[in-house]
């Protein structure tokens, strides 16, 4: 610790803020979770992931543990890259839409009232505690409610993704439009700039470290909320088909959708710390 | 009222002392009161001001004294609760294009590279930047940030960022400058060499400026005039003309002369009254 410190510029500005607070208010809980930064640590992390699933092959080989309570690692990853085209492809597919129909919906929603309402303070608290109710209810419980509306359809799992990942975006986004900097503001206004040149310019920039947050954190919420949907109620799609191949114990399936699954997961992650460092840079 | 008196009396004899100069601006009786959760503040109460063209007025006083509000009131984006603010014979309501306005803290946008930074009053004004052009790159290496086109503000020191702040606010060539506190965070060192470049840009340019301070020494090394403003609601509470030659030199801040002008000033914003150096106290 001591010799990091010493190795460290002192950087102008009080610009030094990464690793402050973690939390959502600040981007750099995200961030600052360091990804590889170099290619010497990448092969490490690569290495670790190798050697732990060698260890798992040997020990499940050695041990003899039924294939149906836990499938050899290299089962599965002959069953990912064998089958992928007719077994997963065609419900990835399924999910995808999902996913990207209910976010496009709930996200573009969620921004626009969070840039709305905090506007005006007064809606704002009085909405504020149903936003608060929709995030923390979990949206698959309305899968039912909304087969019997919509039937056996994409529908009722694209509504709820929607719902799912729509107050999350909005929450953060709206934590991002409630920083005003007054100073900045004034700026502005001193070169005479209109209501519209003040949010574009000033607020909008302020807020996008908190949006793309929330868009981080919506997305998330709206995987785990597709494929719940689809364990709940759907005739395909990666969560149908968690259901069905276990129930035909074809563990090595279930888990090659496990691992395309996390892959979905880390991409969404891994899109959205680029997207952070790229255009939130200047405040970490 | 003796005080209102006293300050309208100090108008008069300043505004006597820069010759025949017209008023560029005027401040005329400014009164402001901020509504507040738990009553009212004064800020400011009946205070009067003439600033001729080309003038350098620095404003001190005791922190509180509403020198920041007079400030803002000037440049339209306060507003007065009562009196008014006048430049070229027309009120000032709302910010105008002839007035520049330089922050605390250069007050620069962290997302934008100093270049963004700099175009951006022509971005919200939507004036094409291109005639402003070699103006831009003249003032950049005026101040020393010729080739920093790139660095975002994090990159640059307090001074780079002022001195970039000042860029932006002298680049679409206002007539006025109003500077709030400008130099308050920064070291001795910085700051001396601020006033330097301050002083030579006024006096190779002729703007009217406007400087608000709470460093005496500063105010009177930048200053053709100081004016001292009592505490809270902030009044007049006098007006000295400092008559240095310039270009001023940072050794003269040492002469006895020197000297003896702050220790007047800070009396006087001590006991928000002028008191004469050779009355004894």
């Amino acid at each position: 610790m001591a010799s990091e410190l010493r190795e460290t510029i002192p950087t102008f500005g009080g610009a030094e803020r990464e690793g402050g607070d973690v939390d959502l208010t600040n981007w750099s809980a995200v961030t600052s979770t360091g990804f590889a930064k170099s290619w010497g640590e990448a092969a490490l992390i690569v290495g670790l992931a190798v050697l732990l699933l060698g260890a798992a092959e040997i020990f499940l080989r050695v041990s003899q543990v039924k294939s149906y309570i836990f499938p050899l690692p290299s089962e599965v990853f002959t069953a990912l890259f064998t089958r992928f085209p007719d077994l997963f492809w065609p419900h990835l597919q399924v999910t995808l839409i999902e996913l990207f129909g209910g976010y496009l919906i709930g996200a573009t929603i969620g921004i626009v009232l969070a840039a709305v309402i905090t506007q005006f303070p007064f809606v704002e608290k009085i909405i504020t505690p149903y936003i608060l109710l929709l995030v923390t209810t979990p949206m698959i419980a309305l899968v039912p409610l909304l087969i019997l509306q919509f039937g056996f359809t994409l529908t009722p799992r694209i509504i709820a993704v929607a719902l799912a990942s729509g107050p999350m975006v909005m929450i953060n986004a709206a934590t991002g439009f409630r920083r005003t900097d007054l100073a900045k503001i004034a700026l502005a206004r001193s070169y005479g700039a209109s209501t519209f040149q003040i949010f574009t310019k000033i607020r909008f920039p302020l807020a996008l470290p908190m949006i793309i947050v929330g868009l981080m954190v919506g997305a998330i919420f709206g995987l785990l909320t597709a494929v719940g949907a689809e364990m709940v109620g759907g005739k395909n799609g990666l969560g149908n088909q968690l259901m069905f191949w276990s129930s035909m114990v074809k563990m090595q399936n279930f888990y090659a959708i496990i691992l395309l699954l996390a892959l979905m997961g880390v991409s969404i992650y891994a899109f959205f710390y680029w997207v952070g460092k790229k255009w939130t840079s200047w405040q970490a | 009222m003796a005080t209102a008196h006293r300050a309208s009396a100090a108008t008069r004899t300043s505004a006597g002392m820069t010759g025949s100069a017209p008023a560029l601006m005027t401040v005329e009786h400014a009164t402001k009161l901020y509504k507040t959760e738990t009553g009212s503040v004064h800020a400011l109460d009946d205070l009067s001001l003439s600033v001729a063209k080309g003038e350098f007025i620095a404003i001190v006083g005791p922190s509180g004294c509403g020198k920041s509000t007079l400030l803002w009131a000037m440049s339209g984006l306060h507003d007065l609760t009562s009196g008014r603010v006048m430049l070229n014979g027309t009120p000032v309501t709302e910010p105008r294009s002839e007035i520049g306005m330089i922050f605390q803290d250069a007050n620069l946008l962290p997302w934008r590279n100093l270049r963004q930074n700099i175009l951006f009053p022509f971005e919200i004004k939507k004036i094409n930047p291109a005639p402003f052009e070699p103006r831009i790159q003249d003032l950049l290496r005026q101040v020393g940030l010729a080739g920093f086109e790139k660095k975002m503000p994090r990159e640059l020191s307090g001074g780079m960022q002022q001195r970039a702040s000042i860029v932006r606010c002298l680049s679409y060539d206002p007539d006025v400058i109003l500077m709030d506190e400008p130099f308050g965070a920064l070291d001795a060192f910085t700051r001396d060499e601020m006033n330097l470049l301050i002083q030579r840009l006024w006096m190779e340019t002729g703007k009217t400026i406007i400087f608000v301070t709470h460093n005496v020494s500063e105010a009177i090394f930048l200053a053709d005039r100081v004016v001292v403003l009592t505490p809270r609601p902030g009044r007049m509470a006098h007006i000295f003309p400092i008559d240095l030659p310039r270009p001023r030199t940072i050794d003269m801040t040492y002469e006895p002369g020197f000297v003896q002008l702050t220790m007047e000033i800070k009396r006087t914003i001590e006991t928000g009254v002028y008191v004469p150096a050779d009355t004894p106290v």
